[in-house]
């Protein structure tokens, strides 16, 4: 688990000359990389015909909210020093902590009601709910972009990757919609 | 001026820090001048100091200038003076730089992603250097140009930054005691990576100004046009003092994280003119430094 090595890193000195640089870039790109990999079971299951995917969905799902609150810790205890007046000043007034800041709370519905018991119990409105999970991947890398100073090829790569999962989606409903 | 703990701190680490020049005899330049305008603060490592880079030339991550200028060869290398001066022409740093000019300089860089090293330099006063082209009453700013081979750099093949990159100063500022020309650090030649075989350092202003790789200087009487102003104007200003006061549009700029200092350890609060107020506020008089950054 990348959180392991993180942490291995982080006991042997490895994390490098900006240390809590590469822990805030490295949480935040698992999280990216778990939401991605979790609309990208669908995709995958209808192609490869392999109807377990879905039970790994939660699971990665929950590891993006994981390295989520990963990140944001990192941003409250080792960048804030969990100076509460600074962050409750920094969270509306920076703009990309605000939308990074709305994307981690935009994920807790989701993971609250991430169980089989919510999900029978909220029906169509679970469906409508967790549609969030394609909002979420754009402020994320809105997030990612506003950080940086003039190389955006890593949210790009991202970017296309979230598109090209969009496409294969639009493409299966469209198919659908076309054979009734 | 006031000492806070984690100072103090910094200055009794000091006398424990190990020098390069002393673990490696076969520097360059084993007995330097020391400067009054040196720093006591701990010094950081030469491996930060050298696999920490912002040199979008050789690639855009902080360790790629290490890996990607291995090859590349500073030598030989001239500087073209034009513009407002009476002594234009191109000067060979060979014939140029001589052991008795140069001396070191431990200077404080703060980068304006927020982070801050400290740096023993090796170089000579810019001040020293300029008098020597004889700039004119015309002159009211210097230009600095770095150097543009693709096939030297390779990170110029991507048009990531307009090239070549651009840099310069008010005369005044450039006239101060402050700033170098570098040309070493930690008593020997100046690493590829850290802007080989000469640079400018700057240390009351964000790092991104003190420019690498020089190629060309140049007096206007114009503010010339700065890289990174000409691609973010409203968050890279000409001048980019180091100012607490003053935010980056997108992030703060109160506090620094003191590279080389445990990772547990809070930021540090940013001083105004990066701690070097006494040597260069006077240049900034009646400006507005909200508007002017």
């Amino acid at each position: 688990m990348p959180f392991v090595i993180l942490l291995l890193a982080a006991i042997n000195d490895n994390l490098g000359t900006n240390p809590v640089e590469t822990l805030t870039h490295e949480t935040g790109q698992w999280a990216l990389r778990f939401l991605l990999i979790g609309l990208a079971v669908t995709p995958l299951r209808r192609l490869l015909k392999i109807a377990w995917l879905i039970k790994l969905r939660r699971m990665l799902g929950l590891f993006a909210f994981f390295y989520a609150s990963l990140h944001f810790i990192t941003y409250l205890w080792l960048d804030q020093f969990f100076d509460w007046y600074e962050i409750i000043v920094d969270i509306p007034k920076r703009p990309f902590i605000t939308i990074g800041f709305v994307s981690l709370v935009l994920l807790l519905p989701l993971v609250l009601t991430s169980t089989s018991a919510m999900q029978r119990r909220l029906g169509k409105k679970w469906l409508a709910l967790h549609k969030l999970v394609y909002v979420i991947p754009i402020l994320v890398l809105i997030h990612f972009v506003w950080s940086l100073k003039a190389d955006y090829s890593e949210p790009l790569s991202y970017a296309l990757v979230f598109v090209f999962l969009l496409l294969m989606r639009f493409i299966y409903d469209r198919k659908k919609a076309l054979q009734r | 001026m006031q000492r806070s703990v984690a100072s103090s701190l910094l200055l009794s680490v000091d006398a424990l820090r190990p020098l390069l020049a002393d673990i490696n005899p076969g520097r360059k330049w084993p007995s330097l001048n020391k400067s009054e305008f040196s720093t006591v603060e701990a010094l950081n490592s030469f491996e930060d100091i050298t696999t920490y880079n912002n040199f979008y030339e050789f690639g855009s991550g902080k360790k790629d200038p290490h890996k990607n200028a291995t090859e590349f060869d500073p030598q030989p290398w001239s500087i073209v003076v034009e513009g407002e001066c009476d002594k234009k022409g191109t000067y060979d740093l060979e014939d140029f730089v001589n052991s008795s000019m140069l001396e070191e300089r431990i200077y404080r860089l703060r980068c304006v992603e927020g982070w801050s090293m400290v740096i023993p330099w090796v170089g000579f006063s810019l001040a020293e250097m300029l008098k020597k082209f004889e700039p004119n009453s015309n002159a009211k700013y210097v230009e600095f140009t770095t150097l543009y081979d693709k096939s030297r750099m390779p990170g110029q093949k991507t048009r990531l930054l307009p090239w070549p990159y651009v840099e310069a100063l008010r005369i005044d500022e450039a006239m101060n005691e402050l700033p170098i020309m570098a040309v070493g650090l930690y008593g020997d030649v100046l690493p590829n990576q850290n802007g080989a075989p000469i640079r400018l350092v700057v240390p009351w202003k964000y790092g991104f100004k003190s420019i690498k790789s020089i190629v060309k200087i140049r007096f206007t009487e114009k503010q010339p046009e700065t890289t990174w102003n000409q691609i973010a104007p409203k968050e890279y200003g000409f001048y980019s003092n180091v100012n607490p006061d003053v935010d980056h549009p997108r992030w703060s700029q109160k506090k620094e994280r003191v590279i080389g200092r445990p990772f547990w350890e809070p930021k540090r609060d940013t001083r105004m003119f990066n701690g070097y107020a006494d040597q260069v506020a006077h240049l900034y008089k009646g400006m507005d430094l909200k508007k002017y950054f």
